[in-house]
């Protein structure tokens, strides 16, 4: 028998075949290194085109294994290549969503302590209880369809990167939840207002509408589209920025504006991820023309209920404004917005159909 | 200053309570109107009644808690590298991490992407965030997973074999049992795989020998890192407890759903028993160089975390609702454990077939010897001539121990668990389908046969998962060469000659094997043989292999 041996098990204390492969060798780096995002993310949900020499080996009762490309229309010669921008793994996203959460208590502490809240027009507090409390819905149903949505992606990525977006929608329908509720502590504000706005008013259905379209949508690709391609822009950006953030100031509203300002950086990171997945499924060579159509065919489904959604609230510019709001023109720049974003992608206007 | 102020005092400010925060959240979700939504991924339960959160927690608390997770877990790692740990660490603890963090992140990872699927059927919304802070956990889990596993390949001594990790998960034939539990979180029925085999018996049963019992031996062989990684890790499953516990909490009521829940308690916990005591047990009872006899085995661990706090605790109380628990079934797998020697056999199977794997396997020595006879009276008996075959086979001066008249036989694989039919006299076979296969058990048996299926106990069971692709590793390279087999599976060092698999610790060239010491050794799967053989010959063969086999010197 052997005695086994013992020795140092600090790297460099030996030399031998294979003692200096000190880096993840079973994927390419998009850059010339391999980033630790690469590292910690690449190929730890396995597919069955690279790695995966047994196939998935359990199914549903039709056949369809645990995961495989039939869960979206969009097809693609290699999911693999996709890195998201944010390169976000856990420790990024923690350290982000963190500061976020920290940084909106201290706001939100400092403001309440020195009566902000109180300052508040009246008029505004209204339009916050009753449609900035309805708009917490909507972040609600994204943030679901989308943590819905990262179940069937096939690759590790793809999912992930729509897992951090869910996880930044579902945050902030929970901070403007609770902000309204603190802020409610100081200053009269009816806490179900905004569900009953979200439910009844007419402002807001053609928003609920659109949410409940994405929130009906099966395919993650697809729900992914339309989250970030179609309602953020043409709605949810529109509504925070263009009317919570510039409005807020001039009703003498300093806190609500920051309070949702993170929403922006969220938006930039998540539709910087959703067009580097959409330009390289639509830049395909096999697929491309294909997956332009299928993604023109979303806009088709999509756009009339966001026109719909930013009709309807209309009203509520008319509620909170006081000179400084333009409607008209917020409702141009959100639809040139997502116009340019369709061109980033490689997505045309369906016939008819205009932005 | 008045001497009763205090800073608290001065900054305090009127807050809402952890309840109302919790209720508003809650009420985030409705009924919609205008589109239905359509349940992508169904289940045969009845789930009507919406789940209570028990944590009350939301994420504005949650995010700092776990950024302030993180810190303390890079911090420590950081200090383990000042502190030299990699010095005084027994590579063949190391070495079985290979193994074990190549095979946990995809679980880790399935989990997450489960409770997209849990988060649907659930009714109402009182739990979403207990199912966000579920899905945001286990891609924490994954990635640091993933992150301690390089940080071992930049620091210990044979980085082979963390450099191939994920491509080793896929194609080894000890992973297997890896992805067995990984699919089975998000394939088949919706509660079935989020609820029961996932936070019911995975992670309330076994995380506790995961995530506990393996950090402690960690510990005991120099490892630092791994203590402080899976400890915060298990920090998080009490969330998941919580969400599992609930959740069943809201279906355990419904009569209809009595007998899928007697059906799947029974599969999810035999096939936890299978797949996590096999690769813990192993990796804690044979990847320790600690034979302190006052430490508790892999058996004392389990009766205390599986039999006395899950079991007792946990499982038994199920029963006033009406819960049918199969006593038996714990009972047998601990027979299997202190009776049967399953951990013991798995190792000795592991180890026997070092040569596809994609690790060192350190061989056992006197004081392991000592230790095992201590805490398994008879080991020696029965596994003493095999470790003493292993070592005198661990240089490449004769073939593998494998292909040495040794004694021992080369295991059918369950097609159930995945895990091979180890238990010699248990071992049973059984046609599904017209398709012959063999299993582990006969609860294994019962759970491909009778459990995966479209009916259960005469109701149609249409969302109940199957077990399907090529899970019989062997069969993939039935008739191949073993170099190249290996070079197939790249489990091949960067001089593209010397095997990462190695059955010893010696970090020298000269002791290594190579692809020449593996040419012209057949690859065979038991079971494509046995599906040749004619109807008498199978059942001599099958009778044979119950009878066991007896280990001689080599």
């Amino acid at each position: 028998m052997t005695e086994n041996v013992q020795q140092s098990g600090a790297a460099g204390s030996s030399t031998f075949a294979g003692s200096d492969s000190r880096r993840y060798n079973y994927f390419e780096p998009a850059g010339r290194r391999a980033t630790l995002y690469e590292d910690v993310t690449v190929d730890v949900q396995p597919d069955p085109s690279r790695h995966l020499i047994q196939g998935w080996i359990m199914s549903f009762a039709d056949g369809m294994p645990t995961y495989g490309d039939y869960t979206t229309a969009a097809k693609c010669s290699d999911w693999h290549v996709y890195r998201s921008v944010d390169q976000e793994w856990s420790r990024t996203h923690y350290q982000r969503q963190s500061h976020i959460e920290n940084t909106i208590k201290m706001l939100v502490d400092n403001a309440r302590s020195d009566g902000a809240p109180g300052r508040f027009d009246a008029g505004w507090i209204k339009v916050l209880q009753d449609h900035f409390g309805a708009l917490k819905h909507a972040e609600f149903g994204l943030g679901v369809a989308l943590m819905k949505a990262q179940r069937d992606g096939v690759t590790q990525m793809v999912n992930n990167a729509i897992l951090t977006n869910a996880s930044y929608k579902l945050r902030l329908s929970q901070d403007i939840t609770l902000y309204l509720a603190d802020v409610g502590l100081d200053i009269e504000i009816d806490g179900d207002a905004g569900k009953k706005s979200w439910m009844e008013d007419p402002a807001w259905q053609g928003t609920r509408k659109a949410i409940e379209a994405i929130l009906a949508a099966t395919d993650h690709i697809e729900i992914y589209f339309a989250a970030n391609v179609m309602f953020e822009p043409l709605i949810g950006e529109m509504f925070r920025n263009a009317l919570i953030m510039r409005a807020g100031p001039a009703h003498n509203d300093f806190v609500t504006p920051a309070v949702v300002s993170a929403a922006s950086d969220d938006f930039r990171r998540n539709l910087a991820n959703t067009i580097t997945l959409l330009k390289m499924l639509n830049g395909d060579e096999t697929h491309g023309k294909a997956n332009r159509e299928l993604m023109s065919g979303w806009v088709e489904k999509y756009l009339p209920l966001c026109s719909e959604a930013a009709s309807g609230l209309e009203s509520v510019w008319g509620l909170a404004d006081s000179g400084e709001l333009d409607y008209a023109g917020n409702v141009g720049d959100a639809r040139l917005r997502c116009k340019d974003i369709l061109t980033e992608i490689g997505v045309g206007l369906p016939a008819g159909m205009t932005l | 200053m008045a001497a009763d102020l205090s800073l608290s005092k001065i900054v305090k400010q009127k807050s809402i309570s952890v309840t109302e925060a919790t209720q508003r959240i809650a009420d985030l979700g409705w009924a919609p109107d205008y589109f239905e939504e359509i349940l992508k991924y169904p289940t045969d339960y009845k789930v009507e009644k919406a789940p209570k959160d028990p944590m009350k927690q939301v994420l504005r608390s949650y995010f700092p808690m776990q950024e302030e997770k993180d810190n303390r877990v890079y911090g420590a790692l950081d200090a383990a590298l000042r502190g030299d740990m990699f010095r005084n660490v027994e590579p063949r603890w190391i070495e079985w991490q290979k193994l074990f963090l190549a095979i946990i992140p995809f679980p880790e990872i399935s989990a997450a992407r489960s409770m997209a699927i849990q988060g649907q059927i659930a009714p109402g919304e009182n739990l979403r965030t207990g199912f966000t802070m579920q899905m945001i956990d286990e891609f924490r889990h994954s990635t640091i997973q993933m992150n301690l596993k390089k940080w071992y390949m930049e620091n210990y001594v044979d980085p082979a074999g963390f450099d191939i990790t994920e491509a080793a998960f896929g194609k080894c034939y000890a992973t297997t049992i890896g992805r067995q539990f990984g699919e089975g979180f998000i394939t088949g029925d919706a509660v079935t795989s989020t609820n029961v085999y996932l936070q019911v018996v995975a992670e309330t049963a076994f995380t506790n020998t995961l995530f506990v019992a393996m950090p402690s031996e960690a510990a005991r062989n120099g490892d630092y890192a791994l203590p402080t990684i899976f400890l915060s890790v298990q920090s998080d499953e009490s969330r998941h407890i919580g969400n599992g516990h609930s959740f069943l909490m809201s279906i355990v009521k419904e009569p209809e759903n009595l007998d899928l829940l007697e059906r799947d308690l029974r599969y999810a916990f035999w096939q936890n028993h299978a797949i996590v005591d096999a690769a813990i047990g192993t990796i804690i009872e044979y990847g320790t160089q600690d034979r302190d006899k006052n430490k508790e085995s892999y058996a004392e661990l389990w009766h205390r975390w599986v039999f006395d706090d899950y079991y007792r605790t946990y499982l038994l109380p199920l029963e006033k609702y009406g819960v049918k628990i199969h006593h038996e079934d714990v009972e047998e797998a601990w027979n299997r454990i202190v009776k049967k020697n399953y951990v013991h056999k798995v190792a000795q199977f592991f180890s026997f077939g070092w040569p596809v794997a994609f690790w060192r396997i350190d061989g056992m020595v006197e004081k392991d010897f000592d230790w095992f006879e201590a805490k398994y009276p008879g080991w020696y008996n029965e596994f003493g001539t095999y470790w003493e075959n292993y070592g005198k086979a661990s240089l490449p001066n004769q073939p593998p121990l494998m292909y040495l008249d040794s004694g021992y036989v080369y295991p059918h694989r369950c097609w159930s668990c995945n895990v091979p039919a180890l238990i010699r006299e248990d071992f049973c076979v059984d046609e599904v389908e017209g398709e012959l296969y063999t299993y582990c058990s006969e609860l294994c048996r019962w759970t491909h046969k009778v459990a995966f299926a479209g009916e259960y106990n005469g109701r149609p069971t249409p969302a109940m998962g199957r077990f399907s692709g090529r899970r019989q590793w062997e069969e993939l390279y039935h008739g191949w060469d073993l170099a190249d087999v290996v070079k197939d599976l790249g489990f091949v060092r960067s001089d593209g000659h010397t095997v990462i698999q190695q059955p010893h610790l010696h970090m020298e060239d000269s002791k290594m094997w190579t692809l020449d010491h593996f040419k012209g050794l057949e690859v065979r799967s038991p079971l494509v043989d046995l599906r040749a053989m004619s109807p008498a010959d199978r059942e001599k063969h099958i009778a044979e292999y119950q009878a066991g086999f007896t280990c001689k010197p080599i």
